[in-house]
């Protein structure tokens, strides 16, 4: 039997990246998946197509994270399609560097607004729609709270709100059996780290100068660390910040 | 086909409790393993027996990691039995409790040589075997975060471990080797039973500060250890994973 089999996953953000990948291989381990994307429709059917392609089943469904109202009305579809939610991962997140000087009150709000708030609103839906037996809320966090890159600030904040909340949900959380563990990739090839120019820069390779294992990270690398994070196999584990990034911090 | 088919496993310290676990996990999952004992050549043969029972393969090879060459002799073994090794699980280790005012250097050098010196011997001859895609998994504990009152000896031996796990992630990740800690919590073992741990008033403060509300059992462990032994966890080194039951 397939690790993830009977269990409905619900993944934000999967229409490219990251994201994407993560689908792919949760419903390659045998899961039902629910891809959100807030604007690229294409990039949520292809992955959608894909994964149906090889045999798993998965179903796109359109909200923007950032809008509460969204994310209410998103839960309340898969509430009727599905009437239960075992795993959660929450993935969807924009990120932008910035010294200092050039915070803003807007750039604050937009990373917040969907990268911690709502992660938050999108677990309280979630935890409603858990079963009896508990279920797995995945946190996609950064190496940059471990790292805390120079021009970061709002976004390494951002990250550092979700290490921080993955240990209280984890203990408000733990008596219903629902685990809850950030998954904190370092700089990993994607459409987005591509067309911020950061693939192929110096920037690159200084990271990877000071990466053990010598190279960036693939999508896939992240995407079986989130199938066991997912499964019973990791179980006892919970509150857990697991760094994946090839051994850079 | 199973999640570690095809590699070669050494467990030490796996006649029983934790050890013993991972080592019929890793049996379960395809690789064949070698299940090493110090003293308990009569549990390490139970576990043998267990994983062949089920279709795998195992051999038990006695040998104290504490000494040079009975920590080479059991990589050895791998090499002799298997012809390869993929997985080093620095399983062996001993705990005693003692307030600072009792605790003895005989403690402390049995301590430390088990469980940091010996782990460090069988590391190095582990890489003398090891190719890329190798892992290295040190078995530490829970202990390093929350540092226990009266366990210096023990909390220093596994403070040692986590340090080590990291710079040796360093070392050998241009080789692709990986070096990851997985530090337990509290686990139900012939060990913690003997202790007196389980079904103490220790044991009941300790489930009520741990968020899934219960102690470990030693399979909570040897999933984990099979996801760090096996390729879905590729991109993982220097990593101490707290396996508790979120407990710190």
């Amino acid at each position: 039997m397939s690790t993830l089999a009977n269990k409905i996953a619900f993944v934000t953000g999967a229409s490219k990246g990251i994201g994407a990948s993560i689908a792919k291989h949760l419903a390659q381990a045998g899961a039902t998946v629910i891809v959100n994307y807030a604007t690229s429709k294409a990039g949520a059917d292809k992955t959608v197509a894909d994964i149906t392609a090889a045999g798993g089943t998965a179903v796109a469904i359109q909200g923007d994270f950032s809008k509460p109202e969204e994310i209410t009305r998103v839960y309340a579809e898969i509430k009727e399609t599905y009437g239960r939610l075992d795993v959660l991962v929450n993935n969807a997140a924009v990120y932008a560097f910035g010294a200092l000087e050039d915070v803003t009150p807007e750039e604050f709000y937009r990373q917040f607004n969907l990268n911690v708030l709502g992660l938050l609103l999108a677990t309280k839906e979630a935890v409603a729609l858990f079963g009896p037996d508990g279920g797995s809320v995945i946190n996609i966090g950064s190496g940059v709270t471990r790292i805390t890159p120079a021009q970061s600030s709002i976004y390494t904040a951002t990250k550092g709100a979700v290490d921080a909340i993955t240990g209280v949900l984890a203990r408000e959380l733990g008596a219903r059996n629902i685990r809850v563990n950030s998954l904190n990739p370092g700089i990993v090839e994607t459409e987005g780290t591509q067309s911020a120019g950061f693939i192929g820069s110096e920037f690159e390779k200084g990271l990877v100068a000071q990466t053990p294992l010598g190279r960036v990270g693939q999508p896939q690398d992240i995407a079986s660390v989130a199938v066991f994070l997912a499964s019973d196999d990791s179980g006892w584990l919970t509150g857990e910040h697991l760094i994946v990034g090839g051994g850079l911090r | 086909m199973g999640k570690l088919t095809g590699k070669v496993a050494v467990v030490t310290g796996a006649s029983k409790g934790i050890g013993a676990a991972i080592a019929k996990a890793y049996g379960a999952e395809g690789a064949s393993v070698v299940v090493n004992y110090a003293s308990s050549k009569a549990g390490a043969d139970a576990v043998v027996a267990a994983i062949t029972a089920a279709g795998g393969t195992a051999v038990a090879v006695g040998g104290d990691v504490s000494q040079a060459a009975e920590a080479r002799g059991i990589i050895d073994a791998a090499i002799a039995n298997y012809g390869r090794l993929d997985i080093l699980v620095n399983n062996s280790g001993v705990y005693e409790f003692s307030p600072i005012e009792s605790l003895t250097e005989e403690q402390f050098h049995r301590q430390f040589n088990i469980n940091v010196l010996g782990l460090l011997l069988t590391t190095q001859a582990a890489v003398a075997h090891l190719e890329a895609g190798g892992s290295i998994i040190n078995v530490g504990s829970l202990v390093s975060r929350i540092t226990p009152a009266e366990s210096a000896i023990y909390t220093g031996t596994k403070g040692a471990v986590d340090a080590i796990t990291g710079v040796l992630s360093r070392e050998l990740g241009p080789k692709g080797i990986r070096v990851n800690a997985l530090n337990p919590g509290i686990v139900e073992t012939e060990g913690t039973r003997t202790a007196g741990i389980v079904g103490s008033d220790f044991e009941k403060g300790a489930v009520s500060q741990t968020p899934l509300g219960r102690i470990g059992q030693p399979n909570d462990i040897a999933t984990i250890a099979v996801f760090l032994g096996s390729d879905a966890s590729g991109w993982l080194t220097g990593e101490q994973l707290v396996a508790s039951g979120g407990m710190r």
